[in-house]
């Protein structure tokens, strides 16, 4: 930080700290200043990425001139202050607050979790008097008690420092927890009747000062002293916040968000936080099976390796490399996609591949719009969001994008079928019908550049822009599978017009993002590059390129119900869950020929493989992955899984080598320097410089240099983790420290990040693009990266029956999906399946809220709940697509524009 | 100077009796004649002019200068607001209770006249919860003054405009505190805010704030009618005026009496028309001269014969006149029965917000309970006063300073800073009758 902010101009004022003269950036809070030049001032209540309550008392310090004791939290730096953090007023001060904090805490440290990384401990230890005076009785309350399925609250250790309070109004706009009761009665409690269910309630735990909020998840799994942590990325969604992931006896037990600027600003979603227990499970598969006499059974690796390879091999000869087709690698890493779509495309062949499933957007779409950053949101003209409810499906965006809204007055629009999490902040929220996004897009464009709408909320909409500058941020994703993805391709076409338009692709699926980007979708290559464009380039460097575009996932399916796919291959797939039309993937898997599952659980869709090749899941291997704004981060091996599975890429290299290829992969990063040198986009980005990123790296490097910060390989800190944990750390060396020698040193050490200053734009090219990227052969030129050319298909327009209602199938953040059904923790968060209405249409149909329904569509019906929501727009009916049950997918025909469904009492 | 009542603020009272709070008896008793004497002045001259001669000083508890308070606004920044501290809570203080019921229309033409000052054309009134029969007169005030043209629109024909909303608290002597105050108006918990920015900068919705008492207010059109020099004349140094002094606790004739400032506390305590001495004729022990908050004085010739100067107790007693609350004991009264009974009351009412205050007031009120019912250990005055010095160092020094975001934090101190100051030996004495062992039982491990 320190090293961007002085080398960005910012006006430095000098200050005197304890007789220590220092530059810092005016207008800095001293706790914050005094920090990141040596002096830690104890603090309970400040949290940088929280506005100052100067409630704790415990950061009061002297300043020369400046009457009483102000608190460092929420004093400005003045040119000139001169501080005293350690003079006796200011110790007793110290001293006797900690002893007020400590008069009703219940000292059970040994049964707290937070026993042994507990900033009251270290504190105490640190700035406190050496014993208590305190001999009354101390105040008692029920506990522990829980105040969400996944956070529970023990009163008795709460300092009532506002924290988690404040952490759920002011950051994740779930005021849901509040301080009752006063004086030393005063508790933190939720609302009658209403719990903290917050999708983020698991940051509070991790900004708790004590052990007053623990996670059920966690409770009693682990002392810190046995934990060992290393930074990676969340992969749970797209957005890759960067986290430490904690491990005891070769078991995941915690995640922890590490602050990174670009990415997460410390925060995790609970879905990822408590997401990792799925790895655990007693169903994972450990050992490679092979189908014999019609089940499936155990067998040695080379054994499922050669009936694989078999298996390709003979569907290859009767029908052609146009016979086989792989499906999914979205759920693996960066070394998967790119040595998977080798093996694809190099070996077998085939371009029949997607990492999608018809639930996502065209990678042509989704790879070629010119793209903009997370942090572009902080001073965009306006966030344009299209269609997705981020809330659900992106959560830490929604964060994002919430502050941006909320706290940094960008004006927010979307454009949506129903309300979502960012409604509340919107300043004008458009709705529109299924399929006719484009039209509300093609206005919105038109009311923006001059020609008003007339409509209001059109027109206000495009009123907020006017006097603002800069990009304009459009974040798109897929956020309706029962209408055409053409109708948000239309839309997106529409929006791509508006000056400086900037897209954030907000498809949820974890790393589809870097799966798309190496080649893992038909028509593309690894590196952005088409079949067409890059052809040359990997016929010289692979000896070979599917001949022709291959189909894409509802192509791979229907021809697969033809019976002309002789083999399939899974990776990580699972399209009974995802594509949106369940009757499609059904017939296909049934029809597919020789089938390879590449997972981690049997799941409907693999469960009638012919062989099952278990893989590593997260937080077992090392890689990299591309989150949604194209930035590369690590993710890292922390367990080693029980059996035999092994990493997604390393199946692909050996199943390669039985097809007479030699990959010459042995390790990761092997790969990375593959990737590196042969994919255009990752030019540059080869295994040394990922090592020392510390953000990561924005791809293309060379358009995204000072986006590079690098630094040393590793820099040790404390791993305390109620305070933002800076990226780039040795998150290992934290554990050996003596706890109080942590608070002390923290303050040293905290801007992990002054290590590494952004390097120049010239430096990141000459040296990542300088050495390594030119080719190995003379021979090609390298492929230009790939851009869309805007043209969208025109939506048909399918009139309406008066009757019936158009389906909105949205996800949900708690869902159906494999690893969240794995995850004991969720289980109690997954929503009922109801058909929500807009009440008009509840009442015309005559059944009240709770009823049941039946419905009806082309293709399918369902009997469900009914309810009204306010949220839903009239003449359409929202049916959550993914929640374990809600069968929306047998009621979507994926080619037609839209889905119509007539509802009818059965009371 | 004289020891009788000298009738400015409650003149109306007397005078009308039966219907001082009916727009009638106000008009009959010469009520909003001085707001239509300052609608014909320029704006800024009542505060820089009238209100500045008159040295009238808050009434609330500070004792801050009021014109000086109005400059502070900052300069073309509208809307401001001007916001009514009708909270009264402080233990013992019942005058503004008693000017809000008896006789609403001085507060509104106070407001009217400090709104045209300070260009301000919203007005509220922050009223205690409890006060329903002053709820129920104020409101009836406000809509009796619209009718009849001194407030709403244009008011008597000026072109002024101003509305007055009246707001009920819910029960928090926190919200007598003016940003807590603020917070609890505008809907959010009442708890103080960190200054800077003062109210006057940045207060209620974020703009240019004034919080006045409603004694303050009230005296407003008394200045005006008779020139804030001549008021000036009244009092005694820079405690000009008079002032509404509740007088209570070991009294023959407890109530409120508006005294010129200046005389004495014997004078307030002792004279037949005033205080009338205590009911036992046993003589004072100590009393508490400025509402709960404040710390002691004792019935010493040199205590008694002090002043009702602001100034003067402060720099040479380290007390306040405060809000003008005077509780008398006479010397039957265990002076640790008092303290505990005042930090009981603070403890309960600390809001929470930092932690000296929320957990060390509670703290004192445990040891004091114990003082006071012959469990005290011989060190608990000791461990006091350190608990003391924790929330506000240096307080027997006055001025101290605290480490709280406001002063009700030291308010819980000023019990025990009292009894270490005059009841020290009386106090240890207790102790000593009660057990010395701590009632743990850890020894049983022995």
């Amino acid at each position: 930080m320190t090293a961007t902010e002085a080398s960005t101009g910012v006006d430095l004022v000098s200050i005197t700290i304890d007789g220590k003269t220092v530059q810092v950036p005016k207008g800095e809070l001293l706790i914050k200043a005094a920090q990141e030049h040596g002096t830690y001032i104890p603090r309970f209540c400040w949290h940088e990425r929280m506005k100052p309550v100067g409630m704790c008392r415990m950061c009061l310090v002297e300043i020369e001139g400046v009457r009483g004791l102000p608190p460092a939290c929420t004093t400005p730096v003045a040119d000139g202050m001169v501080v005293n953090t350690l003079s006796d007023a200011v110790k007793s001060v110290q001293d006797g607050v900690l002893e007020f904090l400590l008069i009703n805490h219940p000292l059970d440290c040994p049964v707290c979790d937070r026993g042994g990384e507990c900033p009251l401990q270290d504190t105490t230890l640190a700035f406190g008097p050496g014993e208590s005076r305190f001999t009354e009785e101390k105040r008692h309350w029920e506990k522990p008690i829980a105040i969400s399925d996944l956070v529970l609250l023990d009163r008795e250790r709460c300092i009532q420092c506002a924290r988690c309070t404040r952490f759920a109004d002011e950051i994740a706009g779930d005021p849901l927890i509040t301080f009752n009761e006063r004086s030393g009665h005063t508790e933190i409690a939720t609302f009658p009747d209403e719990p903290f269910s917050s999708y983020f309630s698991g940051n509070t735990v991790q900004i708790c000062p004590v052990g007053a909020l623990t996670a059920k998840p966690y409770r009693f799994r682990a002392r810190p002293w046995d934990l060992t942590a290393v930074e990676t990325s969340c992969t749970t969604c797209s957005m890759h916040c960067r986290a430490a992931l904690e491990s005891s006896s070769n078991r995941l037990v915690r995640l922890l968000g590490i602050d990174s600027e670009p990415v997460n600003h410390g925060w995790l979603c609970d879905k990822g936080r408590f997401g990792h227990d799925a790895i655990n499970q007693e169903d994972r598969v450990r050992h490679p099976m092979v189908r014999r006499n019609g089940e499936l059974v155990a067998c040695s690796w080379p054994e499922a390796l050669d009936a694989a390879a078999d298996g390709l091999r003979n569907a290859l000869a009767k029908g052609g490399a146009s016979s086989v087709a792989l499906l999914g690698g979205a759920r693996g890493t960066n070394e998967d996609a790119y040595v998977w779509a080798r093996f694809a495309k190099g070996v077998l062949r085939t371009d029949n591949v997607d990492a999608q499933f018809g639930d996502g957007l065209p990678a042509a779409v989704a790879l070629g719009l010119p793209h903009a950053l997370i942090s572009d949101l902080d001073d965009a003209r306006a966030i344009v969001v299209l269609g997705v409810d981020l809330k659900e499906e992106v959560p830490v965006l929604y964060l994002r994008a919430r502050r941006a809204a909320a706290e940094l007055g960008v004006p927010l629009i979307e454009i949506t079928s129903a309300a979502t999490g960012l409604t509340k902040y919107a300043v004008a929220s458009l709705r529109h019908a299924p399929g006719e996004q484009n039209d509300t897009a093609a206005a919105l464009v038109s009311a923006i550049g001059g020609t008003a709408a007339g409509d209001d909320a059109i027109d206000a909409a495009a009123g907020a822009l006017s006097g603002r500058s800069g990009q304009v941020v459009v974040i798109v994703g897929r956020a309706n599978l029962a209408e055409h993805a053409d109708a948000t391709v239309g839309a997106v076409a529409k929006l791509a017009e508006i000056d400086h338009a900037g897209f954030l692709v907000a498809l949820r699926r974890s790393n589809v993002r870097g799966a798309l980007d190496l080649g893992l979708a038909p028509g593309f290559l690894p590196g952005r590059v088409s079949l067409e464009a890059g052809r040359d380039w990997f016929e010289e460097l692979w000896g070979a390129v599917p001949s022709e575009p291959g189909l894409d996932a509802l192509g791979i399916l229907e021809a697969a119900a033809d019976q002309r796919i002789g083999a399939l291959i899974l990776l990580g797939a699972d399209p009974l869950g995802d594509c949106p039309d369940a009757d499609l993937a059904t017939r296909g898997l049934a029809g597919a020929g020789f089938t390879i599952a590449v997972d981690t659980f049997i799941t409907p869709s693999n469960r009638a493989a012919d062989v099952f090749l278990p893989v590593t899941a997260w937080g077992e291997q090392d890689g990299t992955v591309t989150n949604l704004e194209g930035r590369v981060q690590r993710v890292t091996r922390k367990v080693t899984p029980e059996g035999t599975a092994m990493p997604d890429w390393r199946i692909a290299a050996e199943l390669a080598l039985r097809l007479r290829e030699d990959f010459d992969l042995a390790t990761a990063e092997e790969v990375q320097d593959e990737i590196a040198r042969v994919a255009p986009a990752f030019a540059g980005v080869d295994a040394a410089l990922l090592r020392r990123a510390r953000d990561g790296a924005v791809l293309p490097i060379a358009e995204h240099a000072d986006e590079l910060v690098l630094g040393r390989l590793s820099i040790p800190i404390t791993a305390a983790s109620w305070e933002p944990i800076a990226p780039g750390a040795d998150l290992e060396a934290g554990g050996e420290d003596g706890a109080a020698e942590a608070v002390v040193t923290a303050g040293e050490s905290e801007p992990a990040g002054s290590e590494g200053a952004p390097i120049a734009a010239g430096d990141a090219t000459s040296e990542a693009a300088g050495n390594e990227v030119a080719p190995v052969v003379a021979g090609p030129e390298l492929p230009a990266l790939h851009t869309w050319d805007g043209h969208a298909p025109t939506p048909s327009r399918p009139g309406r029956d008066a009757y019936a209602l158009r389906l909105v199938s949205s996800r949900v953040l708690y869902d159906g999906g494999v690893m969240a059904q794995a995850t004991p923790a969720f289980a109690s968060l997954v929503r009922p399946v109801e058909l929500r209405l807009n009440a008009a249409d509840r009442d015309r149909i005559g059944v009240s809220d709770g009823d049941r329904v039946r419905i009806a569509s082309a293709r399918g019906q369902l009997d469900l709940v009914v309810r009204a929501d306010t949220g839903v727009t009239a003449g359409t009916a929202v049916l959550a697509w993914n929640l374990p049950g809600a069968g929306a997918g047998s009621l979507i025909d994926a080619s037609a524009p839209v889905t119509d469904l007539r509802v009818e009492s059965i009371r | 100077m004289t020891a009788t009542e000298t009738r400015l603020v409650t003149a109306r009272l007397r005078e009308r009796p039966e219907d001082s709070w009916t727009m009638d008896g106000a008009l009959a008793s010469g009520a909003y004649e001085s707001l239509k004497q300052a609608l014909g002045m320029a704006p800024e001259s009542i505060g820089k002019e009238q209100v500045a001669a008159s040295g009238l000083r808050g009434r609330g508890g500070a004792g801050f200068p009021a014109a000086t308070k109005w400059s502070f606004l900052a300069p073309d920044s509208f809307p401001r607001y001007l916001v009514v501290n009708a909270d009264e809570g402080e233990p013992s203080t019942f005058k503004d209770r008693m000017l809000i019921e008896l006789d609403p229309h001085a507060l509104v033409e106070g407001i009217a006249i400090a709104a045209f000052a300070v260009s301000c054309h919203l007005a509220f009134i922050y009223l205690r919860g409890e006060f329903a029969l002053g709820y129920e007169r104020l409101t009836d005030a406000i809509r009796d003054a619209k009718a009849k043209g001194f407030l709403g629109a244009n008011i008597q024909g000026s072109g002024f405009d101003l509305e007055i909303v009246v707001h009920r608290g819910a029960g928090a002597y926190i919200c007598g505190e003016e940003s807590a105050l603020i917070e609890s108006l505008e809907g959010e918990r009442g708890m103080p805010r960190i200054k800077p920015p003062f109210p006057a900068v940045a207060g209620l919705y974020a703009k240019p704030t004034v919080v006045n008492n409603v004694e303050t207010l009230a005296t407003l059109p008394h200045i005006i009618a008779m020139g804030g020099e001549r008021y000036a004349e009244l009092g005694v140094n820079k405690s000009t005026g008079t002032r509404i002094f509740s007088l209570s606790g070991h009294v023959k004739r407890p109530g409120n009496y508006e005294v010129e400032l200046g005389i004495t506390f014997r004078d307030l305590i002792f004279s037949p028309e005033l205080g009338g001495g205590t009911p036992s004729g046993r003589p004072v022990k100590f009393f508490i001269p400025g509402g709960a908050s404040s710390q002691w004085l004792t019935g010493s010739d040199e205590h008694l014969d002090a002043p009702l100067d602001m100034d003067f107790v402060q720099q040479t007693f380290g007390v306040m006149l405060g809000s003008g609350a005077v509780m008398v004991y006479d010397d039957t009264v265990n002076p640790a029965l008092i303290a505990w009974r005042l930090a009981k009351f603070f403890a309960h009412e600390s809001c929470g917000k930092c932690t000296p205050c929320r957990e060390g007031a509670g703290w004192i009120e445990k040891v004091l309970y114990r003082i006071s019912h012959g469990e005290g250990r011989p060190n608990d005055l000791d461990l006091l006063f350190s608990v003391g010095n924790s929330i506000s160092p240096g307080v027997l020094n006055a001025p101290f300073t605290q480490t709280t975001i406001c002063p009700l934090g030291p308010s819980a101190v000023s019990g025990v800073a009292s009894l270490h100051k005059y009841f020290r030996e009386e106090v240890i004495a207790m102790c000593s009758n009660g057990p010395r062992a701590i009632p743990v039982t850890a020894g049983a491990m022995q």
